[in-house]
């Protein structure tokens, strides 16, 4: 799973409120290299939540985001370069999605995040 | 300016929704002299032609364009500048000689290579006589070199005559030749190299690769776009998005399909590396029914492309299955030392309620102007014209192309785009049917009826015509649509 799948989930436990972002708990990390797609990434840039984004990737090691962005540093290539390899160049391999509201684990294994919900939480 | 657009003799309901899909993904970012490109072309017909026929003209602004239309597409087998045309070669002769020179020359000159291709639609030339036909053109000033491979410039010469009753069309009313110059055509290779016979993994309800293409194509799948299956399946709909340059992203249900496959090189990511194609960004399991996405995060997909779980075979299922399937009202609470292995169980998954969520979910999360590609299973008693298409308000219904499937039973690959916004409004109503649904569900298996609860009872005879025993007469009276 990569930041950007993360950035887009929450836990929709029936009668959750907040369950966004879930918490990554990371076991296993994995760098991959992607090519770079500018016009992919600004379009991503516009739906990231970026608090959410940096926190995550500090929880996979990563700690090269700034804390706050906007759209004046779509200028710079640093940016792009860092920005790039934290949405989609870290997978996280195996370790969990907690939710913030109820700490359910949801499983990440084989780099896939398993949402299905139990029976008693639809 | 008019072309000629020869269609490959397959999918007939498909080749026009490719063709427009095309012009308005390459016709978006281009500066025409005609302005924009229209949504819907303007199509006419070759004297007395069946509709069905391979031979139709396409009103194009410009040969950039319709080069681009023809060499992306999976059907065009060519585009052409006419040069002429008649119901004999003599007429044909004429009507070449009246074409205007100007947009001869500049094709023949000496510094060029060329090749003349002859063609027929239907029945065989001899190389003999093809030679012949080739000599009898000497009336056209071809000062370049001929060279049979990869030429400045591609000529064809198509007959067309009395075809025989084997491809479903009626008997042609009249000969026809055509001499053009090419544009551009389909890479058929494609195919071939995709099949699904070679892909390492494979599933029962794997998309088959012409038909992954002509969806990725009615999607606009491109570089830069982000593109979502919600049954990704085996990820062949993916597939053929990626190899068109679409960033991707999957979910499905069921979880063996979608982590493990059918081990480390033989699963979901094994199908993009085996072709050298970027991973999906993105595979989850998760259940359509119940969507995990973030509440704030909309319009984030270009497309969404799939083919959704109809039919027992490969019904589909939603979570919170056992506790109804039992009939109990209590809700079944997971033990909490059974919690971490837990497979959760499912429940049926009807069709309505399968499509409603779709089409809920796409009107959340795809940008404006996104598409929906999305097969839709028909019972052919119903009078295809009187069929209805699923509505939303978000969403106009832009195509439709019929495969049948047996004398019993159809898809439907509907195309829909985004043309509004999905308000507070339309998310309450949508909110309030999920609600029913479950309701009903409930309803439905304390009645006894589960069958009838998940299939209407036209989806009831429709499963049922899925299954091969069910298909019975092999000679439909039209054909057309089967090629
Ligand atoms: C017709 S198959 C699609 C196959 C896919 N196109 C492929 O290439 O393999 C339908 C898929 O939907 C999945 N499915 C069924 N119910 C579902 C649900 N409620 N949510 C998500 N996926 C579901 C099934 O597991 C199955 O893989």
């Amino acid at each position: 799973m990569r930041l950007l799948t993360h950035n887009m989930l929450s836990s929709n436990i029936k009668g959750v409120v907040n369950g966004f972002p879930l918490r990554i708990e990371a076991e296993k990390v994995v760098e991959m290299n992607v090519e770079k797609n500018i016009e992919f990434l600004k379009k991503m840039f516009e739906k990231i939540d970026w608090k959410a984004f940096v926190d995550a990737s500090q929880a996979m090691g990563y700690t090269e985001l700034p804390k706050e962005a906007d759209s004046s540093m779509l200028n710079s290539d640093e940016f792009f370069n860092r920005f790039h390899h934290a949405l989609l160049e870290l997978h996280l391999e195996e370790g969990a999605l907690v939710c913030p509201e109820t700490g359910r684990r949801f499983p990440v294994n084989k780099g896939i995040p398993n949402m299905l919900l139990h029976e008693d939480e639809v | 300016m008019w072309y000629l657009c020869v269609f490959y003799h397959r999918l007939l309901d498909y080749r026009k929704p490719e063709v427009e899909s095309l012009a308005q993904l390459f016709g978006a970012n281009e500066d025409h002299q005609n302005g924009r490109v229209p949504s819907q072309l303007q199509w006419k017909f070759p004297l007395r032609y069946h509709p069905d026929s391979p031979f139709h003209f396409v009103n194009l602004p410009s040969e950039q364009l319709a080069r681009n239309i023809a060499t992306r597409s999976i059907l065009v087998k060519g585009m052409y500048e006419l040069w002429g045309e008649g119901t004999s070669y003599e007429e044909l002769k004429e009507s070449v000689l009246s074409y205007p020179d100007e947009r001869k020359l500049p094709y023949l000159d000496s510094d060029s290579t060329f090749k003349i291709t002859v063609d027929s639609f239907g029945k065989v030339i001899s190389l003999e006589e093809q030679k012949e036909l080739i000599q009898g053109l000497s009336y056209i000033p071809f000062k370049g070199r001929v060279k049979l491979k990869n030429p400045d410039h591609n000529f064809w010469l198509i007959e067309v005559d009395n075809y025989g009753g084997n491809n479903g069309l009626p008997p042609i009313v009249q000969k026809r030749v055509f001499f053009g110059r090419e544009v551009g055509g389909a890479d058929r290779k494609l195919i071939p190299t995709y099949q699904l016979k070679s892909r390492t993994y494979l599933g029962p309800t794997a998309m088959d690769a012409e038909m992954a293409f002509l969806m990725a194509n009615q999607a606009l799948a491109t570089s830069g776009k982000l593109v979502f299956d919600p049954f990704v399946g085996t990820g062949s709909i993916l597939v053929a998005a990626a190899h068109f340059g679409a960033m991707t992203m999957g979910a499905d249900i069921d979880i063996r399909v979608v982590r493990d496959g059918r081990g480390p090189d033989c699963n979901v990511w094994s199908n993009f590396k085996q072709y050298g194609l970027p991973m999906p960004v993105g595979l989850l399991r998760a259940d359509n029914n119940l969507p995990a996405w973030r509440p704030s995060l909309k319009e984030v997909f270009d497309a969404i492309i799939c083919d959704p779980p109809y039919g027992v075979r490969a019904g589909g299922r939603k979570s919170g299955g056992r506790k109804l399937l039992k009939g109990a009202v209590e809700p079944y609470i997971v033990p909490d030392d059974k919690r971490t292995d837990h497979i959760p169980s499912t429940a049926p998954y009807s069709l309505v309620e399968c499509v409603h969520d779709l089409l809920d979910l796409a009107a959340k999360m795809l940008v404006m102007g996104g598409r929906l590609v999305f097969f839709y299973p028909i019972l052919r008693e119903d009078d295809f014209a009187e069929t209805h298409f699923p509505e939303h308000p978000c969403f106009k219904l832009i195509s439709t192309s019929e495969q049948i499937l047996s004398s019993r039973y159809s898809r439907v690959l509907l195309t829909m785009v985004k043309t509004g916004p999905y308000t507070e409004e339309i998310a309450e109503v949508a909110r309030i049917k999920h609600i029913q649904f479950k309701e009903n569900h409930v309803k439905w298996l304390e009645d006894g009826n589960l069958h009838s609860a998940v299939f209407s009872p036209a989806a009831a005879q429709l499963t049922e015509a899925v299954d091969p025993k069910f298909i019975k007469d092999p000679k439909p009276k039209y054909r057309g649509k089967y090629v």
